[in-house]
Formats: C-alpha cells, sequence, structure tokens
C-alpha cells in the first residue's frame, strides 16, 4: 500500500452516469485485474474504491458509475486536479488458473477489472469469451476494447436494446462458448447465478463498502468457506467454491 | 529546540503519547508495510474477546459529514491467538507499548481474558473495553453503570500484574460518576471515549445503511465532545487518562494534552489516511516550537 497524489488527464462520461478517469500514475504495484485504488474526496470523511481498469506506461483508468454524493462529486474534477489515492490494494484474478480457455462474464461496472485479466489471458496464449451484460444499450462500456483483444465477445441487454436481449445467463445459454474456467464481476444477483450455472472452477470479484481498504479495520470482513476473509485484503476476488451465498 | 515528546505512562516510558486507536490499526503489523511502526507511542490491538468472533453482517461501515460509522461488532480471533500469534508478531516489528484491548460478556470472560494478557510478556498494558456499542449483550451494558463498570475493573485488576486502563463510553449521562467508579475500584487509567451510539437511512431503500442498524460514530465531528469529557474526567480523577475521540491533528493531541491526557489515541483518522499517525508525529515538534513547549509533558492538564 502506497499513498500517492496522481493528477487528472481525463475525467469524462462514457456510458449512461458512467464516467472514465484516467490519471497521470506510475503504480508498479498493480499486476492484476480487480486490485483496486482507494480515492479520497474532498469533503467526504472516507476514500471510495475503485478497480483499476488500465494501466499503462504512465497512466492508470477507472472506470466509476455515478451512483451517490462522493462519485458525483469526483465527475466534477477536471483534468489538472490532483488526487490522493492509495494504491496497491487487493488481490486480483488468478490468470493461471484458467489451464487454455477462459469464459468473462462482467455485468455494468463489473467489467472493467475484466479487462486488465483478459488482457493479460491473451497475452499468455489462452483463448478468451467474453460476455458483457448491461441494463440497457445506454449504458454499454468497454465494448470495442474486449473486441480489441478477443473477438469472441457477447453483448446482453435487460431491455434487448442492444446485443442479445436478457441477462447475461440467458447470453451464456445462447452462445454455449466452450471453457475451462470463468471469472465474473458484477452484481451479486448476477455472479451467483453465474456461478450456479456454471459448473466448471471460476473466480468472483466482491464488492463491500470498505473503511480503510487495506486490511485493518474489518469493515468489509466476510465469512467464506475458509473463514472469516477481509474483501479489500484476501479479495476482492475470491474462487467460487469458498463464497458462502 | 530539541522537542521531548515522551511521556510516561503508569510507570512505561512512551517515546511519544500517539497511538492508534484499538480497531482501527488491525494487530500492528498490517501496516508495518506502510511506514516504520517504531515511531508510534504504543499501539492498542483489535478488542479481543475470549472465543473467535465474526462479528456483524456487512454493509459494516456508513459515513456521515466529519466522521464514520462502524459496527464491526467485534470481529477477532480470540484471546489465545492473541497472546499465542498476534502480539509475538507485533512485537517482531514494534519496540514501543503494545496494548491489549479485551472485551467481554460477563465478569468471568473479562477476567479470563485479561489473565492471560497481563502473562503474555509481549503486552504491556490492558485496556478494558466496557463501551463497545455495537454487540447485543455485554459490551457497552457494563460501561453506562458506575456499579458495572466498577465491577469489571475489581475483577480485572485481581488477575492482572500490568496496568489496567478502562476504556469508557461516551453514551452515557454523566461519564465523570463512571470514571471515579472505575477509579476507586482501583484502575490504573482510563481511556476516553470510545464511539457515539449512531445511525444512517439509506433514503433510497428505506432502511438503516448499516446491516446492525445502528453503529458507533466517530471521526472529527466528535472531538469537542470527547475533549470536554477528557477535560472533566481528568480533573475529577487522580489517574491517568488516555484521550481518544476525533484527534487527526498535532493541534488536536496538543488539545487532549492539554485538557488532561498523558497519551493520545488516533482512531478513525487511520482509516482515511493509514499515515495519519506518522503525520501527527512530523507536525508536532514544529508546533511545540510554535508555542514554546520544550517537553510535551509539561502541558498535561494545563486547562
Amino acid at each position: 500500500m502506497e499513498r500517492q497524489l496522481y493528477t487528472i488527464l481525463r475525467n469524462e462520461p462514457v456510458a449512461a452516469r458512467t464516467w472514465r478517469l484516467e490519471l497521470a500514475s506510475d503504480d508498479p504495484s498493480f499486476v492484476a485485474g480487480g486490485e483496486f485504488v482507494q480515492v479520497a474526496l474532498d469533503g467526504f470523511y472516507l476514500r471510495r474504491p475503485f478497480s483499476i481498469c488500465e494501466r499503462s506506461k504512465g497512466r492508470i483508468v477507472l472506470i466509476y458509475k455515478v451512483v451517490g454524493e462522493g462519485t458525483a462529486a469526483l465527475s466534477g474534477l477536471r483534468p489538472g486536479a490532483r488526487l490522493d489515492v492509495l494504491t496497491g490494494l487487493g488481490r486480483g484474478f488468478d490468470p493461471d488458473a484458467c489451464s487454455s480457455s477462459a469464459l468473462l462474464v462482467g455485468g455494468g461496472v463489473g467489467a472493467p477489472p475484466l479487462l486488465p485479466l483478459c488482457r493479460e489471458l491473451v497475452a499468455r496464449g489462452k483463448r478468451v469469451s467474453v460476455v458483457l451484460g448491461f441494463n440497457s444499450a445506454s449504458e454499454i462500456i468497454l465494448e470495442s476494447e474486449f473486441r480489441a483483444l478477443t473477438p469472441d465477445v457477447t453483448m446482453a441487454t435487460v431491455d434487448g436494446s442492444a446485443g442479445l436481449k436478457g441477462f447475461v445467463t440467458d447470453a451464456i445459454s445462447a452462445v454455449k462458448p466452450t471453457f475451462d474456467y470463468f471469472y465474473t464481476c458484477g452484481p451479486l444477483v448476477m455472479m451467483r447465478r453465474v456461478c450456479d450455472m456454471l459448473k466448471t472452477g471460476g473466480e468472483v470479484c466482491l464488492e463491500e463498502r470498505m473503511g480503510c481498504g487495506a486490511g485493518y479495520c474489518a469493515g468489509c470482513s466476510i465469512q467464506t468457506r475458509q473463514g472469516v476473509r477481509r474483501v479489500c485484503k484476501d479479495g476482492p476476488v475470491f474462487k467460487k467454491e469458498d463464497i458462502l451465498w | 529546540m530539541v522537542n521531548d515528546l515522551s511521556v510516561t505512562l503508569c510507570g512505561l516510558h512512551l517515546r511519544n503519547p500517539v497511538i492508534p486507536a484499538s480497531g482501527t490499526f488491525g494487530f500492528g503489523v498490517e501496516l508495518s508495510d506502510c511506514f516504520d511502526l517504531n515511531r508510534l507511542g504504543g499501539i492498542s490491538l483489535k478488542g479481543t474477546t475470549r472465543e473467535a468472533r465474526y462479528g456483524n453482517p456487512t454493509p459494516r461501515i456508513a459515513e456521515a459529514p466529519a466522521g464514520m460509522l462502524n459496527a464491526v461488532g467485534l470481529e477477532n480471533p480470540g484471546i489465545d491467538v492473541l497472546v499465542r500469534e498476534k502480539a509475538p508478531a507485533l512485537r517482531k516489528c514494534y519496540g514501543g507499548c503494545i496494548i491489549a484491548n479485551i472485551s467481554g460478556f460477563s465478569l468471568e470472560e473479562y477476567a479470563e481474558c485479561c489473565a492471560k494478557a497481563s502473562d503474555c510478556p509481549e503486552i504491556d498494558l490492558i485496556e478494558v473495553n466496557v463501551s463497545c456499542p455495537n454487540v447485543h449483550a455485554g459490551g457497552m451494558t457494563f460501561g453506562t453503570d458506575p456499579h458495572s463498570a466498577a465491577a469489571v475493573t475489581r475483577a480485572v485488576k485481581a488477575v492482572c500484574r500490568k496496568p489496567v486502563f478502562i476504556k469508557l463510553s461516551p453514551n452515557v449521562t454523566d461519564i465523570v460518576a463512571i470514571a471515579r467508579a472505575c477509579e476507586d475500584a482501583g484502575a490504573d487509567g482510563l481511556t476516553l471515549v470510545n464511539t457515539f451510539l449512531g445511525m444512517r437511512i439509506d433514503i433510497r431503500r428505506r432502511q438503516p445503511v448499516l446491516a446492525n442498524k445502528t453503529g458507533g460514530f466517530s471521526g472529527p465531528a466528535i472531538f469537542p465532545i470527547a475533549l470536554r469529557m477528557v477535560w472533566q474526567v481528568a480533573h475529577a480523577c487522580s489517574i491517568p487518562v488516555m484521550g481518544c475521540g476525533g484527534v487527526a491533528t498535532a493541534r488536536d493531541v496538543v488539545e487532549m494534552m492539554m485538557a488532561g491526557a498523558t497519551a493520545v489515541e488516533v482512531g478513525a483518522e487511520n482509516l482515511r489516511n493509514p499515515l495519519a499517525c506518522p503525520e501527527i508525529l512530523d507536525a508536532l515538534p514544529e508546533l511545540m516550537d510554535e508555542l514554546n513547549i520544550n517537553r510535551l509533558q509539561d502541558i498535561i492538564g494545563t486547562v
């Protein structure tokens, strides 16, 4: 964990109530999708956790949805502003858990941490199928970024305004991807249905209200089959079989 | 000017009065890669009970203007793991004052846990939590009545060879009466205050934000109330006080000490800034120079 001051390079809407934040950063600690940063915002006591969507030389990208006063304030910050950020947080997806072909299932703003994972899997020569679900076409994010990495991308919307109509589970039933391991991030109910439906091993990326974000306040502890685990430090990625839904 | 930040607490030499408060700093080692823990005067460990506890369901954390609420509910691995693993692990990277924070649901549990903590060579001081607002039996009920607080104090003092501080709840009508009862029952010192019982509501779901419904409110918003209680108790009692509640800056540390605190615990601020304590310690010497304070302990109780 390190505390850094990052300059905002861009902060722009990319879909309905969804923003893309690009920070000037040389964060060398980031290794896997699912890892996150804690962002301090003026006027708000606690930091906000956001998963890292992209890291390339000199910058990191976060994608966030405006869901409350804190994220609304974040969306009002302009390029050039400095953000107080804690980095090096969380334990991300394990690309080695997949032997040759992976299925990535993302829902809404759960898609961003799957992008660096997709990049890593492709770089290791693994075949990757992606299924992304959104409420409607207006909320779709990262479609072109995933398509740039793999030809096998299926989009689904609940209202049918883009891609297949229905939930990600409906899309998986329709396209029948082949894979030996899956990774998912999105609403809890979606991840539960995905885990119930898919018979292979897999990993889920959880979300929880956090205090410190670094494993010392017990604010986000959950019970798992492995005992009590901190979402921020032991996760946010957990193996499917360890989750007590 | 060479600043002397050291204080003496029940005969223990502390290099400075700054101590992360229980529950906001894990068992210490979690922060060992963040800064040199040896800068800290002491470390108060996560509240510990006889048996391991999961605590309350999530959400356990809510935000408020100038503060936060928690309803962790005493998640901890149990006293045996504390004395066998946690305290020795911290001692390997920390030479200062290690404080065990003990909670319980009966006098017997308090006594048993404090006896084990007292026998643990790595533990220097015992802080007895009679003020946790987030458990539904025990916890705060022992700290909201002078007779119960005195009974806990007597039970643990009978089995402890190390200094015992009773950590008091602010959720009372007359904190001085409870402080005096603890002093009369043999407490070596007092820590005050724990969190204030509070609540937030999610107006869209029309439900409390916290799964536990209510939680303990902490952060800068409570500082003036905590300071007032420290001042009242420090003037009414002759045992040392550790001041706690909303401390976020070097100035807050000086205020707490002028009000009568011998040491000062930093709580919620650690959650928003893991470097809160070292940053306070960086700022203290300059503030002491500005105020013509040579020895920090000279200001204790001067207001």
